[in-house]
């Protein structure tokens, strides 16, 4: 076990500069979310139009690995059609069991495969992204 | 504490990640000696029998081991006689029992119920549900900065509404040991009841029932060298006798009607179904090998062990620690400044030292802390000098690491 598998320098540089951090002043859908376990906690905002996620933001607190990924999630996700959006968290929780898939959208991701080495920390890894999933069904019905 | 007794605890002669392993997670669970494991063994392979009904010989055996380990933990922690220990799945089930049983029918509006903001929470939620169930308020002792109860405080809280007064003895997160004997002749001066919970007092410390004067005391088995699922309330016996059973079935009754039954006497009515058999007699051995090592001995190794380690982490710069200046238990909770404690719990676990990081099951008390979670170290009679080198090596290395990707 590689402490470097785990924190890639890009996920590093998604822990201490956090892209999307914040909320929006109004107009978007908040999704709360926590992992009971470890106290870890996301706040995720959506701007959606026309079955679109047109912007999102995040706060919360949590680990390097949470809180990369929500930023990396928040990137990726910008842009998209709900469908899309789910159809992205499905091969994040495909990377996460360790199957090679690609993130053609948005590269960085792929730093986070290390994750699946370390079996206590996927579920700060998908934090985000079933904070995202929630948001999208929530939305949708 | 020498090194024979580390030989004893076979998990501990194992590589985790290429490093001979470093258990500092204590607190939440503790490793078995060879002679526990041992008990567990011979009771599967000689003894292994239901207990209170069989005539036969292994029938006899197992009750026997089994009122055996009764003994063995009232003696351990004073208790008067063996009546007054009732078998529980834990630490939980034994506070959540008394809660029940004893709180349930007795509270109502206006009654009030007091808690420390450091209880874990299980010895916080069964309160709640409690008040919410009956009217009764839960109010809080309040904490002193360092983490340290003032009596003055319990006097303020404590009234003649005060129905159940419950505080932990030593604290999973801050490592204080809680003045519960002088908290218990408040709670009596107004006429409540003083429950304790002992889930990390039991193993680590000398406690003696009957002096502290309380009137039900929670431990576990786990953490204190025997298996899981397995703990004991001691309760005073005029209490117990008060007390209706909140588990109904097997083993439990007197006589059983089809339309009435009643139950047996406490301890044994609170005891519906097969109980733990295995783990009675595990505890029971664990209890054995603690007494030999003596409990004022573990203590005094820990106490050291905790300043030692407290004095070189204060060396590390941006390191943290929660709780008072000096240690009497062996709990060191804190925080390394840019690291998440999950993060730092990750780093440590590669260079083979077993940390816990998180809320520890104490939310309102990490919130206290304004922190969202810590890291915490916690020693056992078996861990030594080398263990907190090898963990502030760790620490300094985890420092580095994440320095250098800024």
């Amino acid at each position: 076990m590689k402490l470097d598998d785990l924190y890639r320098r890009v996920i590093m540089d998604h822990y201490k500069n956090q892209r999307n951090r914040g909320s929006f002043e109004d107009g978007a859908m908040t999704v709360e979310l926590n992992n009971p376990t470890c106290g870890d906690r996301i706040s995720l905002q959506l701007l959606v139009e026309d079955n679109k996620v047109k912007d999102a933001k995040f706060s919360g607190d949590g680990c390097s690995i949470s809180m990369a990924s929500a930023s990396m999630m928040t990137e990726a996700v910008k842009g998209r059609t709900y469908e899309e959006a789910l159809e992205l968290a499905d091969r994040f929780s495909a990377l996460m069991k360790g199957e090679d898939v690609e993130f053609e959208e948005y590269e960085e991701i792929e730093a986070l495969s290390g994750v699946n080495k370390f079996p206590a920390r996927i579920k700060c890894a998908t934090l985000a992204w079933n904070a995202l999933r929630k948001g999208i069904v929530t939305e949708d019905n | 504490m020498n090194q024979a007794i580390r030989e004893q605890f076979p998990i501990l002669h194992q590589e985790v990640n290429g490093h001979p392993l470093v258990y500092l997670d204590n607190a939440a669970t503790s490793q078995k000696p060879q002679v526990v494991l041992d008990a567990l063994n011979h009771y599967y392979e000689y003894d292994n029998s239901n207990v209170h009904r069989g005539v036969h010989t292994l029938g006899t055996r197992a009750t026997d081991a089994y009122e055996g380990a009764r003994e063995k933990i009232a003696r351990f922690i004073n208790a008067g006689r063996s009546e007054e220990i009732v078998f529980t799945r834990g630490t939980t089930t034994a506070l959540n029992l008394v809660a029940s049983s004893y709180g349930r029918p007795r509270l109502q509006p206006g009654d009030e119920i007091v808690v420390t903001p450091m209880e874990h929470h299980s010895n916080l939620i069964p309160w709640q549900q409690l008040a919410k169930a009956t009217g009764a308020t839960l109010k809080y002792i309040p904490l002193q900065p360092d983490g340290n109860i003032d009596l003055a405080d319990v006097e303020k809280v404590i009234n003649s509404n005060t129905k159940i007064v419950s505080v932990v003895y030593v604290s999973n997160v801050l490592g204080v040991v809680n003045p519960v004997k002088q908290i218990a002749e408040i709670a009596h001066r107004h006429g409540a009841i003083m429950v304790v919970d002992g889930a990390q007092s039991t193993p680590h410390m000398k406690v003696d029932v009957q002096d502290l004067d309380c009137d039900f005391y929670a431990l576990s088995s786990h953490k204190m060298c025997g298996p899981t699922g397995f703990g004991a309330l001691y309760g005073k016996r005029q209490l117990l006798a008060q007390m209706e059973p909140i588990e109904f079935g097997g083993e439990m009754i007197n006589d059983v009607g089809l339309y009435e039954s009643d139950w047996k006497d406490a301890p044994w009515r609170f005891e519906g179904g097969t109980p733990i058999i295995s783990g009675a007699v595990g505890l029971g051995a664990a209890i054995d090998f603690l007494t030999e090592i003596g409990m004022d001995e573990i203590e005094k190794h820990e106490a050291h062990l905790a300043n030692y380690a407290m004095e070189r982490m204060s060396q590390i710069e941006g390191l943290k620690i929660y709780g008072p200046a000096k240690r009497k238990v062996g709990i060191v909770t804190f925080n390394l400044d840019g690291v998440h404690p999950h993060d730092l719990a990750t780093v440590l676990d590669t260079f083979g030292v077993a940390i816990r990081a998180g809320h520890h099951c104490c939310q309102p008390l990490m919130r206290w802390l304004e922190a969202s979670s810590t890291a915490r170290a916690s020693f056992y009679l078996y861990n030594n000098e080398q263990d907190v080198d090898r963990l502030i090596d760790a620490l300094v290395q985890t420092k580095e690491y994440f320095g250098d990707e800024t």
